[in-house]
């Protein structure tokens, strides 16, 4: 019998597995299609630090001392545009000025007030990090879970992300539609992961469909554009409208991208929370089930911290940072 | 000759730059159009669909990523070189009064509208991996043809193998000896028997088709050999060296590969309409399963440019709601059953699906070999594991060899169908 039983092999149930299977358990993921294969397969694969959100940074320090090879790291930085001074005297951290932002970014359109660099940022090949994380542990791809309480294991794990509310009820994870376009290779065209300040607000309410401007350079040379963010229920079809829109936010800030070729584009479900925090800990309805969803379009970024903070929890030893936030029982 | 070209058709994406094959790289449409008849595609089954919708008073408006109008068989630059047929069906398309749009490629099935759309997309070639074959100076039979009627490349003294499948091979090797190529060896994988019954079944004159096969491969001046397919190329100190199945060793400057043709079924995919076996199904009146999309040519099953102009004829018709003539009705039956044997006479032998090794790359826009793919991976899951498929062809090279090889099901097709330039989305 296993100790263990993971159901999810998206990033955040290979990272959970990861960490569990260190200190030695036996850990079994169960995954219902192939790993990577749901919200993680659509993503963006940014490893990016929001400043109010201790995770993030916890998390991505652990990536970048992990290092694992062959998954597309690369710690191209990120810069927050700002289109105003005000906007510019909001943030703190390294911030350029209009020319050394044009220096940085030399694609952005002239006249932007400036950027907030943030040197530690970077991006993955998130299929390749999450095929990383579970390499040599079992998982069973194409199983299916119907219902948590049949599986047999001291501690189970709901690591299924937006799909997490039908194993768990009770769970508020909603999934929130995002569009990708991904371009033909323009290597140099962008440098560092770029996304307007507005990328944040954007992120942090749950109203209607909205855009902002996010594109990000891949090891390919390609460049990912995004973002949108709907709430349509589980409709995967392409929203021209949106798409439009997003386009055209991408276009305002680097003109350049107009005439790049797009070679294909997606939809994907981020799992999305009231307080856009994930749920990471004991479920306290059911002694032994622990959660580990809900990280919206962060879980590539916090998917290794998480690991780490389930872990430790589950050991019953003290996290690294405050699993208070991040707790289901605030539900 | 250009650097890399595999397919001279725009669809693969490997010249340097890219699409180079093309005279002019189309400009990207979603389709909107004040016309009662929209056709895409201006080859054969196009053309056919648009002269008889525009000839019953419809207004017509046909789209083609070329910037002429013949779609592959007949987009010469100079007419002259066309069979009389065609240069009838062109100066009829012409006067029809059915307006062309010259390079614009349709990337979007989402304005097609209300009104009627007949699909007429045509086909590519299918291509099967072989140690080698991504060389530099091999390319696609048809890709072959095409550059030759782009006046894309100059094929004269050049030493010319040709190793695949299909009816084309011929026809490709004597354009080749008519511009100067030395056409060293046409290597036909279906045996001489599977071509015999074909031909035995087709005129009732058993012999016929190897017949004429036989004259005009002594037109070109070169060994015809059924039975017989390239099993590697590499280079050597005389240009390239191919290996063939029967064991002998030939050298060329240019070898010619391609194993039949594909329908090219995304854009009809994608507005919804059912496919059997790679092909757009569609009743006697050419209506997919969608209501007021009509198929025709190609993307409905090979056939060749008769049927295409049949099934055009009546696309164009019952798109234009007008009634259909018998004649029509028992011709396609006819071509039907044509392409049902020509399909069974070139069948592709198990042993040409076996020739790819670990190394051998099976999607070139991704260079990804065919050892990467675990066989226990759902398409989905290599796609994502190894990036096959992701590149700028979308999948229309390394699909059809990954559903001869392992036969996965065609990628579920997504907007833009082509790849497209970002604006085109604003």
């Amino acid at each position: 019998m296993t100790d263990v039983i993971v159901v999810g092999a998206g990033i955040i149930g290979a990272a959970c597995a990861y960490y569990l299977a260190q200190e030695g358990l036996s850990v079994t993921v169960l995954e219902a299609e192939f790993a990577g294969a749901g919200t993680t397969a659509a993503g963006m694969g940014h490893v990016v630090v929001f400043d109010d959100d201790p995770l993030s940074a916890y998390s991505q320090k652990l990536l970048w001392s992990l290092a694992p090879p062959d998954v597309g790291l690369d710690r191209c930085g990120t810069l927050w545009v700002a289109e105003t001074p005000d906007q510019l005297s909001m943030i703190g951290g390294e911030l350029l000025d209009e020319k050394a932002l044009r220096e940085a970014e030399p694609a952005l359109r002239p006249g932007l007030a400036g950027a907030l660099l943030v040197r530690s940022d970077g991006v993955v090949y998130q299929p390749a990090l999450t095929r990383w994380l579970l390499a040599g542990l079992p998982v069973k791809e194409h199983t299916r879970v119907e219902r948590l309480d049949g599986l047999k294991a001291d501690v189970i794990v709901n690591a299924t992300g937006a799909w997490a509310p039908a194993l768990t009820p009770g769970l508020p994870i909603i999934p929130r539609k995002g569009h990708l376009i991904v371009t033909d290779r323009v290597p140099g065209l962008c440098r560092h992961q770029v996304a307007e300040l507005g990328y944040m607000q954007s992120a942090k309410t749950l109203g209607d469909a909205c855009v902002a401007f996010n594109v990000q350079p891949r090891s390919t040379g390609q460049v990912l554009i995004g973002s949108s963010r709907e709430l349509v229920g589980w409709d995967a079809s392409i929203n021209r409208d949106v798409l439009g829109r997003m386009v055209r936010r991408a276009v305002e800030f680097m003109p350049a991208l107009a005439g790049v070729t797009a070679l294909r584009v997606w939809t994907g479900f981020r799992p999305a929370t009231p307080d856009h925090r994930p749920y990471i800990g004991a479920w306290p309805a059911t002694p032994g089930l622990w959660i580990a969803a809900g990280h919206e379009g962060l879980g590539i970024t916090m998917a290794l911290g998480t690991g780490r903070l389930l872990t430790d929890l589950i050991l019953g030893r003290p996290p690294a940072i405050d699993p208070a936030p991040y707790s289901p029982a605030r539900i | 000759m250009i650097e890399s070209a595999l397919c001279g058709m725009g669809t693969c994406f490997q010249c340097v730059p890219r699409r180079a094959c093309m005279e002019r790289i189309p400009s990207w449409v979603g389709a909107g159009h004040p016309a009662d008849v929209m056709i895409v595609g201006a080859g054969p089954a196009g053309i056919a669909a648009a002269v008889h919708a525009a000839e019953a008073g419809r207004r017509v408006v046909v789209l083609d990523s070329a910037q002429r109008p013949g779609g592959q068989i007949w987009r010469h630059r100079d007419r002259r070189a066309l069979p009389r047929a065609a240069v009838r069906w062109l100066e009829r398309f012409d006067r029809c009064g059915a307006e062309l749009v010259p390079g614009a490629e349709v990337v979007d099935a989402s304005a097609f509208g209300g009104r009627a759309v007949v699909l007429a997309t045509g086909a590519r070639e299918r291509y099967l991996p072989f140690p080698g074959w991504t060389l530099p100076g091999v390319i696609g039979i048809g890709g072959a043809q095409a550059l030759l009627k782009n006046g894309a490349a100059d094929f004269a003294g050049q030493r010319v193998v040709l190793g695949g499948s299909g009816p084309l091979m011929l026809t490709v090797a004597a354009a080749l000896a008519r511009v100067g190529a030395r056409i060293v060896l046409v290597a036909e994988q279906a045996s001489a028997g599977c071509m015999a019954r074909f031909a035995a079944g087709l005129w009732r004159t058993p012999g016929r088709m190897l017949d004429a096969i036989a004259y005009r491969s002594a037109f070109v001046g070169a060994p015809f050999r059924p039975g017989t397919w390239v099993t590697r190329v590499s280079v050597s100190r005389s240009g390239l060296e191919v290996a063939l199945s029967d064991g002998q060793r030939v050298s060329c400057d240019v070898l010619c590969t391609g194993y039949g043709l594909v329908p090219s079924t995304e854009l009809a995919r994608l507005a919804g309409c059912a496919t059997r076996d790679g092909a757009v199904v569609v009743d006697e009146r050419q209506v997919t399963s969608v209501p007021g999309i009509f198929c025709a040519g190609e993307p409905t099953g090979i056939g060749g440019v008769d049927a295409a102009l049949v099934e055009g004829a009546i696309a164009g018709r019952a798109a234009a709601g007008v009634a259909l003539s018998r004649d029509l009705s028992a011709a396609r039956a006819r071509h039907r059953e044509f392409a049902q044997r020509l399909d069974t006479a070139f069948a592709i032998r198990p042993e040409v699906r076996a020739l790819a090794e670990a190394e051998t790359i099976v999607c070139r826009c991704e260079g990804v070999p065919y050892g990467a793919l675990d066989p226990a991976w759902t398409p989905r899951q290599a796609k994502l594991y190894t990036r096959i498929g992701m590149g700028p062809c979308q999948g229309r090279v390394c699909g059809p060899i990954m559903e001869c090889l392992r036969g996965w099901p065609p990628d579920t097709p997504r907007p833009p169908i082509f790849p497209t330039p970002v604006r085109a989305f604003l």
